[in-house]
């Protein structure tokens, strides 16, 4: 082989090999930025953010998981993503809608709510009548593991926020969840969450997660949507004025 | 190894330096500035500090264990050297190198030498690792070397009584267990100053590791294993505690933070988050404390959950390990 047709030969393959580098860098880096990010504006130093987490998605390729939606405060429509913005240093309102059924935490410390204004949870629970069966009840704690209370978690290590997500009682867990997301109050049981907290004084990314082995069928409920942006992983953006 | 020339004229022989004593003046030389560098300079600076007892230590150890290996690098280096500059063929010498005979007295010297800076370490880092009570590392559910202090099931500030510490990490975050204090559990980190703290480390996923950097503990935490790691706080102040074991996409987001305080402050802090859980109600609602943690066993539903049979998802259960495949 001359060297002409040698070095030919070498520069297609570089570019042959470059291309796929350059395309497995787009597919994945882009594909994850892709992920719209749901944006809140204070309003009189108060932000409200509603979230819902569901049995299932209406995503193309993974529409059994898990997962989390945020509403868009300009639409009000719910997204599907796990990112969000709110302000620095600003009271965060949070409504967060349960419409998956329960599963147990495997420690059991997470059924204390943490970190959020006096540390407690406003909480009711409606059936798929629209029955409200418990109705705006103050808690510090949703205990995970007595009866079927708890669905998720809504957490943010770096602040220590802990929230346990109620889920709709045994029955209507077994029976009557929502099937088609982004879900709906009408015709579903759920339960109803708000609660509030400050967001840090600077800016920075929060990562948040559920704390509940959701994962359904990979080991022990790890892996899968526990651990997927989209899903039951997610990213606050605090944003510094 | 040495050369010796196979034939040299006197004159050449008077003109040739002695090169082992060259090379070993100044091998000293550069090897004693190191040294010293190393230990007054450098020593001080090293990771992870004195925050602790075993850090301290540790602190030591990477130090001497430095001004051992400085000046074996500094000779090996310096040899190298030198023989390029001194003993490099000149422009127009086209003749063989000498030839290369053996040495009896170079090669007892390298034999010996070895041996001595590794019998060194080993009886070194033997004595470091026994001295400090397993120099903040995790030693297994039954630790050979422990910390002397005093076992009891309560705690109180200026005593000499060990704290009991359970460590428990699970993707991704790490919590804590004070069984002294009714097995009250916090995702804070708090130990008293100049007291014996014994860390139970475990899991209840999959394997991670309890690094407590500043603290010089490092100790990974199992499922359904006790890992215990020892250590004594000298100095207040705040610290990180990291996952140091590969443990899923977000383990690099899996650490949070510790503080050391004063004996007093920490009872206060302890008592008190211990009688927030008992009024919220969660003490009570946290398994009886026990030195593994196993998820899979939760008393207060009265079943041993991941035994049920016909358990095919969630549903107030735990997903299996075989829902529905097992990697």
């Amino acid at each position: 082989m001359s060297v002409t047709a040698r070095a030919v030969s070498l520069l297609a393959a570089f570019v042959v090999v470059a291309g796929l580098v350059i395309f497995v860098a787009i597919y994945f880096i882009g594909g994850a930025s892709a992920m719209p990010t749901v944006h809140y504006t204070a309003s009189g130093g108060q932000v409200n953010v509603a979230l819902q987490e569901d049995p299932q998605n209406d995503s193309a390729s993974k529409p059994d998981w898990v997962s989390y939606y945020v509403q868009d405060p300009a639409t009000q429509k719910w997204v599907h993503t796990t990112l969000f913005s709110v302000p620095a240093n600003t009271r965060v309102n949070v409504t967060l809608y349960g419409y998956d059924g329960c599963t147990p935490l495997r420690n059991n410390y997470f059924s204390e709510v943490q970190g959020t204004i006096g540390n407690t949870v406003n909480l009711s629970q409606f059936d798929q009548h629209g029955k409200e069966y418990v109705t705006d009840k103050t808690t510090p704690v949703i205990n995970a593991w007595s009866d079927c209370n708890v669905g998720h978690t809504f957490a943010i290590p770096g602040l220590n926020l802990y929230v346990p997500v109620a889920s709709p009682n045994a029955s209507l867990s077994a029976n009557n969840l929502c099937s088609d997301s982004p879900c709906t109050p009408s015709g579903n049981p759920y339960a109803k969450e708000t609660f509030s907290f400050m967001s840090p004084s600077h800016g920075g990314i929060f990562r948040w997660q559920c704390l509940v082995p959701c994962g359904g069928g990979f080991l022990d409920g790890n892996s899968g949507p526990m651990q997927t942006l989209g899903y039951m992983m997610g990213e606050m953006d605090v944003v510094s004025s | 190894m040495t050369t010796e020339p196979a034939s040299s004229s006197p004159a050449e022989a008077r003109a040739e330096p002695r090169h082992g004593w060259r090379l070993f003046g100044i091998w000293l030389v550069l090897s004693l500035a190191a040294d010293l560098l190393i230990w007054f300079a450098w020593k001080p600076h090293l990771p992870p500090g004195t925050m602790s007892d075993a850090a301290r230590h540790q602190q030591f150890d990477i130090a001497v264990m430095a001004i051992s290996g400085a000046p074996v690098v500094i000779f090996v280096l310096l040899y190298f050297i030198y023989s390029i500059v001194v003993w490099r063929a000149r422009p127009g010498d086209d003749s063989d190198g000498e030839p290369i005979y053996g040495h009896t007295r170079v090669q007892a010297i390298w034999i010996v030498g070895t041996t001595v800076i590794v019998l060194w370490l080993f009886v070194f880092g033997t004595v470091e690792l026994v001295g400090p009570a397993g120099a903040g590392a995790g030693e297994g559910p039954s630790p050979i070397w422990k910390l002397a202090g005093a076992q009891s099931s309560t705690w109180t500030p200026g005593g000499k009584t060990m704290l009991d510490v359970q460590v428990i990490g699970q993707q991704w975050t790490w919590t804590y267990r004070y069984p002294q204090f009714g097995g009250m559990e916090s995702s804070e980190l708090m130990l008293p100053v100049d007291t014996p703290v014994t860390f139970h480390v475990t899991s209840l996923d999959v394997i991670h590791s309890f690094w407590a950097y500043q603290l010089g503990v490092k100790a990974d935490a199992n499922p359904q294993v006790d890992n215990v790691a020892y250590a004594t706080a000298k100095a207040l102040g705040g610290f990180t505690v990291r996952c140091n074991e590969l443990c899923g996409i977000w383990h690099g987001a899996m650490f949070n933070y510790g503080h050391v305080v004063s004996p007093t402050a920490f009872k206060t802090w302890a008592s008190g988050v211990q009688a927030k859980e008992k009024a919220d109600g969660v003490l009570a609602d946290l398994p009886p404390y026990a030195l593994t943690y196993d998820p899979t066993v939760v008393p207060q539903m009265g079943a041993n959950l991941i035994k049920i049979d016909g358990i095919t998802g969630a549903a107030g259960y735990y997903y299996p390990p075989s829902d529905p495949v097992t990697p």
